[in-house]
């Protein structure tokens, strides 16, 4: 029991199917085993990765965002119109971007505490909001032709480990997300805030009793979730190099499915922003086993992954269960 | 019928006085909760907060923490005024609370538990050692050997109030307000909570106990302070009040050898009982219960609160699965598992928690009334618009319910009329046994008097009644039969003439077996 | 007083102003955006008859409101039993993918298609409503899950492609016409007709408005609640396969990716602006079609201004802002505070 307490059992879930999926990718395919094959893994899911980050605190906090696609698209065409259209140096637009999504989670977060809104509602009316808000600065696809995200931040900022014959770059994108989730972790195991949120999320009245700060940890929370959404964006824009304000429609169902998948609980107060790491990439991998497959086609990809949701929420609930009535 | 309290400040010195409180009052919207109410506090004692349903010792409480800020009164600890305007101020100030049901968090680990909020930090990073090490501090104190890396939720909820405790320790507090802690604890757990609070007195600490458990109030309790209807009774030496005494006073009644049982015409139709339940049992709730009604007869359970009057109510009416034990209805047995199933066997409840369980509130009168008969009757067979206001009209003027007209809002109704509509709703369906949990509850003493009378119609009628009360006068008035419970337990059976305040009073205060 | 026959009459008026009165704000968003076409949009209010059927800007907004409002309708009963269904832009999916395969395979009649198409729905809601019943998962949770896979099962069964077809049959559902207006009018009257009916004539009315507002309560009377929230997640399941078979003849074709995307988020702002609470109790089914046509209304306004169908989101996350607050307990509390003065 010490050495597997019942809140770390679906994170240990997740680890063993993702290792069991792995490793028979690995029997199953020729070239699945590759380096490569891991690095795009990485690259493709970066965004995602960020983006679960962010959603990993809100729901660990007993809220949901829903605004996540919305805030991945809007950022992504406001950088690039920043840089095409004005003129305004990546790192400013960078920059401007990543406020945006504090300054707009944060309003989000303040409208849910302050008028005891339904999170879903609200983050329903902000996704609908910025969507909109994407087509008024730019109507189209945007391509980014500019030099410096083109190449320095693409290319040269990627970091080359010392494995195999020629390394393994690792682009600047897998950089953010594995720094997004360092920083995630920390903050939620080794400051008062992260440790609020878990408190906020397992039983607010407690928190409240405890003497915790309820409205500022939940508005932190969705501020928080609001410049992991905007990271994800910048992660998009430089893997996509482009901006669109029509993509990632539905997107935040994925990065909400990743973080079930990881083991935390969507009722709040339980989970890890490692799981939710691990979801990412089980996420990932389900999407390479459909493409290695060959015959399987994409939409498999969504079958599994609402199959793998519901049996996480079955687990959540005997667990949940077996602690209520010890 | 107040007893002056006797002077308290004669041998304790003025500077073991740790909380005084002096005339809080407070009002909620139609209820006075606190009149004028005092309350004293001395360093290194443990005092009982007593009372039954409505006597203020929760609203008392929530003054001292903070939960609501008090209307009138002055308090001070350690001589300072103080005036907490929440939870935190109050900890801060070093009262700090455990709760029945223990808020922590269940998730965390214990260590957790005690630092929550007050980590120690280093460039803003929680040092984790030194997080443990003052846990396990603080559980030393309790003299307690616990491993502070497991997950709160996993301990019992003897342990996690021990962790409430050495959270509160940890915060420095001067006094310490337990309130129910034994109530879901088995008797060697609460031994050993007796064993800490004990600790804790002699170290100097000011301990605050609320509990309905006599024996409890007479094994750790040194002075004992009783509230009834929001008013302070008395303050007591625990070695000066006798049991009977004390339930006297929590009851409002005083025990008289003299006064004379009222008339007895009361029993019931004899014959094949009504309701007939053996040995039944939920574990922690009711322990071995025999229990029947007659035909035309009203059955009380009295017991004082947390004997397992309410929790007898919901496991015949279905809400709750008893573990052990049978119900056989007119002499066949069955089985309830669900308030439907009783339904059927033409059982009906009120619940003692009108707002919450019993009226669906944005709905009309009229909807309330029907509610339960059109259940019975399906989804399919809806009973007309034009039965339904005849229903509705027949019981709003047999029962005397004041509403503007058939179709007002429950909730807009006051108590009295939503309880009469919650009766309205069952007699619709024709019930052969009602259950009534405390229906006079929180009710004035007109509308009190009307349900009084209709709970003696419905016996004329030939129905069962089984009436929960915490009001012994009303018991003794209304039941031909009474069932004294203790601490989960059966201790008496009162019969006709044997019916009367003191009989139920010595039951209660019968020392354990 | 109760015998008084003044008295009840008054009564019975006062019952039926209080339910009027809940319809008036959908009506009366649903008027000033109407004024402001007959003012600023020439030619809004132009109809015409042609070949016997009307033309003209209302006909449309009736004709494309009608496939929201269906959707509304059963999103109305579920939310009366205060939970949510999100699923339903999935199922109209799922149903419409099946009715088109079903037709181009050619493999059974044209009933049995329509009967197919809404029994899909019918499982999906049964699935949901087990979920939230039996299971006891909240409702946003257990109707991600369909809501996450459902697209996933609708290309299933079109095998990944958007199946294009011309049957006659199909196509009258939304291109046929009766009276004049176009045939889905008809059916979203028909399905509030149907379930104003069936909820009104039956108690299930009685019994969901229970539940929405005290379930414990509803549950101590002897109600069998979880048949009750089991039914309305069928009834929704059912009202978003028929809006999948209309879409799925509307543009002649089964798109497993975008039929009834988002129609979710626009359901639950129909039947919010509609008047019934988000926590459940009162429902009312023709404030959920008058927000349905107020969404409507909205997005053809906007398209009339030039304005892109995809910058109308925005006033459309303002309506939602404001609704909710309007509906936010602590506004509501400050407003009875200001109008009874201590």
């Amino acid at each position: 029991m010490s050495l597997a307490p019942t809140r770390h059992l679906p994170i240990l879930a997740t680890a063993v199917v993702l290792a069991l999926a792995l490793t028979i990718g690995a029997l199953r395919y020729e070239h699945f085993a590759s380096w490569n094959v891991f690095r795009n893994l990485l690259v493709d899911n970066a965004f995602l990765g960020v983006a679960a980050v962010g959603a990993t605190f809100v729901i660990l906090s007993g809220g949901i965002d829903l605004s996540v696609g919305s805030v991945v698209a809007f950022t992504s065409i406001l950088i690039a119109s920043l840089v095409e259209h004005r003129g305004q140096h990546a790192l400013v637009a960078i920059a401007v971007a990543l406020a945006f999504g504090v300054g707009f989670g944060a309003a989000q977060g303040a409208l849910i505490h302050a008028f005891r809104l339904p999170a879903f509602l609200v983050t329903l009316a902000g996704m609908f909001l910025v969507r909109g808000l994407g087509f008024v600065i730019h109507p189209q696809s945007l391509g980014i032709r500019d030099p410096f995200i083109a190449e320095t931040l693409n290319e040269s900022a990627s970091f080359t480990l010392a494995l195999g014959p020629r390394g393994i770059a690792i682009p600047l994108t897998v950089d953010i997300f594995l720094l997004a989730v360092a920083t995630a972790a920390v903050v939620l195991n080794f400051t008062r805030f992260g440790r609020a949120v878990y408190a906020v999320g397992d039983d607010e009245h407690s928190a409240l009793l405890m003497g915790l700060p309820v409205a500022r940890t939940r508005v932190g929370v969705y501020a928080v979730a609001g410049l992991c959404s905007a990271l994800a964006g910048v992660v998009f824009t430089l893997y996509q190099q482009s901006g669109d304000p029509a993509s990632c429609k539905g997107f935040e169902l994925d990065a909400i499915a990743a973080v079930v998948m990881g083991g935390t609980l969507l009722r709040g107060g339980v989970g890890s922003v490692l799981g939710s790491t691990l979801g990412v990439l089980l996420f990932g991998v389900i999407q390479m086993f459909i493409t290695f497959e060959g015959t399987l086609s994409s939409w498999w990809t969504r079958i599994v992954v609402g199959a793998f949701v519901l049996v996480f929420l079955m687990i959540q609930r005997a667990l949940l269960a077996s602690t209520q009535r010890a | 019928m107040t007893p002056a309290p006797p002077d308290l400040a004669d041998g304790a010195g003025r500077d073991a006085r740790l909380l005084e409180a002096r005339g809080l009052s407070k009002s909620f919207p139609g209820v006075r909760a606190l009149d004028r109410v005092d309350f004293n506090v001395r360093r290194g004692e443990i005092h009982a907060l007593m009372g039954e349903n409505g006597a203020g010792k929760s609203t008392l409480i929530k003054l001292l923490t903070g939960v609501h800020a008090r209307d009138e009164g002055s308090v001070r600890l350690d001589g300072e005024m103080i005036r907490p305007a929440s939870p935190r101020q109050a900890e801060a100030l070093g009262i700090s609370t455990v709760y029945q049901e223990v808020n922590l968090v269940p998730h965390l680990s214990i260590a957790e538990n005690i630092g929550l909020g007050r980590e120690p930090t280093r460039l803003g990073l929680i040092r984790w050692r030194e997080v443990r090490r003052r846990a396990r501090a603080a559980l030393a104190r309790l003299e307690l050997d616990l491993d502070v890396a497991r997950e709160l939720g996993g301990c019992s909820i003897a342990v996690q109030q021990l962790v409430a405790i050495a959270r509160a320790l940890d915060m420095r507090a001067k006094l310490l307000i337990l309130d129910e802690p034994t109530s879901s604890l088995d008797a060697d757990e609460t031994a050993e909570l007796f064993l800490v609070m004990r600790r804790l007195r002699d170290a100097g600490l000011g301990i605050v106990f609320v509990t309905h458990f006599l024996d409890q109030v007479y094994q750790v309790a040194d002075r004992i302070t009783v509230l009834r209807d929001g008013r302070l009774v008395g303050e007591y030496e625990a070695a000066s009040l006798s049991r009977l005494e004390l339930v006297g006073r929590m009851v409002g009644r005083e025990f008289s050898a003299e006064r004379a049982a009222p008339d007895r015409a009361k029993a019931g139709a004899g014959g094949q009982p009504l309701l007939d339940a053996q040995q039944l049992s939920r574990r922690g709730a009711v322990d071995r219960v025999d229990l029947s009604v007659q035909r035309g007869e009203v059955v009380g359970l009295a017991g004082l609160l947390g004997s397992g009057r309410t929790e007898i109510a919901r496991l015949l009416f279905g809400i709750d699965r008893a573990t052990h034990g049978g119900i056989a209805i007119e002499g066949r047995p069955v089985r309830i598992r669900s308030p439907r199933d009783a339904v059927r066997h033409g059982l009906a409840f009120t619940p003692e928690n009108r707002k919450a369980d019993g009226i669906v509130p944005h709905l009309s009168v009229r909807e309330n009334i029907v509610l339960a008969l059109q259940a019975r009757q399906g989804i399919w067979r809806r009973i007309s618009r034009a039965r339904q206001e005849q229903l509705a009209r027949r019981f709003i003027d047999v029962l005397r319910i004041r509403t503007p007209s058939p179709s007002t809002p429950v909730a807009s109704l006051s108590g009295g009329n939503q309880q009469k509509v919650l009766l309205a709703r069952w007699l619709a369906t024709d019930p052969k046994l009602l259950i009534l949990d405390e229906p006079t509850r929180g009710i004035d003493i007109g509308a009190r008097a009307e349900i009084e009378r209709l709970i003696d119609e419905l016996r004329g009628e030939g129905r069962g009644v089984l009436l929960i009360s915490s009001e012994l006068e009303e018991l003794v008035r209304a039941c031909g039969r009474l069932v004294v419970l203790r601490d989960r337990r059966k201790v008496a059976e009162l019969v006709g003439a044997d019916v009367s305040e003191n009989a139920v009073m010595e039951a209660i205060a019968r020392h354990g077996d | 007083m109760a015998t008084d026959p003044r008295a009840e009459r008054s009564g019975r008026g006062r019952a039926l102003l209080a339910g009027a009165a809940h319809l008036i704000w959908p009506a009366l968003a649903l008027a000033l955006l109407l004024a402001f076409n007959a003012a600023f949009t020439p030619g809004f209010f132009h109809v015409e008859i042609r070949d016997g059927r009307l033309y003209g800007t209302l006909v449309d907004i009736l004709n494309h409101g009608s496939r929201l409002g269906i959707v509304a309708l059963g999103m109305t009963l579920v939310i009366a039993t205060s939970g949510v269904d999100l699923s339903v832009g999935a199922v109209m999916a799922i149903a419409g993918a099946v009715a088109a395969t079903m037709v181009v395979r050619d493999a059974a009649s044209f009933p049995a298609v329509l009967a197919g198409a809404l029994a899909t729905g019918l499982a999906a809601g049964l699935w949901n409503g087990w979920l939230v019943s039996r299971l006891r998962i909240q409702p946003i949770v257990a109707t991600l899950v369909l809501m996450v896979a459902g697209r996933g099962i609708a290309q299933l069964v079109t095998d990944g492609l958007i199946i294009t077809t011309n049957d006659p049959r199909l196509a009258f559902i939304a291109g046929g016409s009766l009276l004049g207006l176009p045939l889905p009018v008809t059916l979203a009257a028909a399905a509030l007709a149907l379930l104003a009916l069936a909820t009104r004539k039956s108690s299930l009315g009685l019994f969901l408005e229970a539940v929405g507002d005290n379930e414990t309560a509803s549950r101590y009377a002897g109600l069998d609640a979880r048949g009750v929230v089991l039914l309305a997640y069928a009834v929704a399941g059912v009202c978003a396969a028929l809006a999948g078979l209309i879409e799925v003849s509307y543009i002649r074709a089964a798109d497993a990716n975008n039929a009834g995307l988002f129609v979710e988020l626009d359901a639950i702002l129909a039947v919010v602006i509609g008047g019934t609470a988000l926590t459940g109790g009162r429902f009312y089914l023709v404030g959920s079609l008058l927000g349905a046509l107020f969404i409507q209304t909205l997005t053809k306004t906007m398209y009339m201004k030039d304005v892109s169908a995809d910058v109308a989101s925005i006033p459309k996350a303002i309506v939602v802002i404001l609704v909710c607050l309007l509906q936010s307990p602590v506004v509501r509390g400050r407003i009875a505070a200001r109008r009874r003065p201590p």
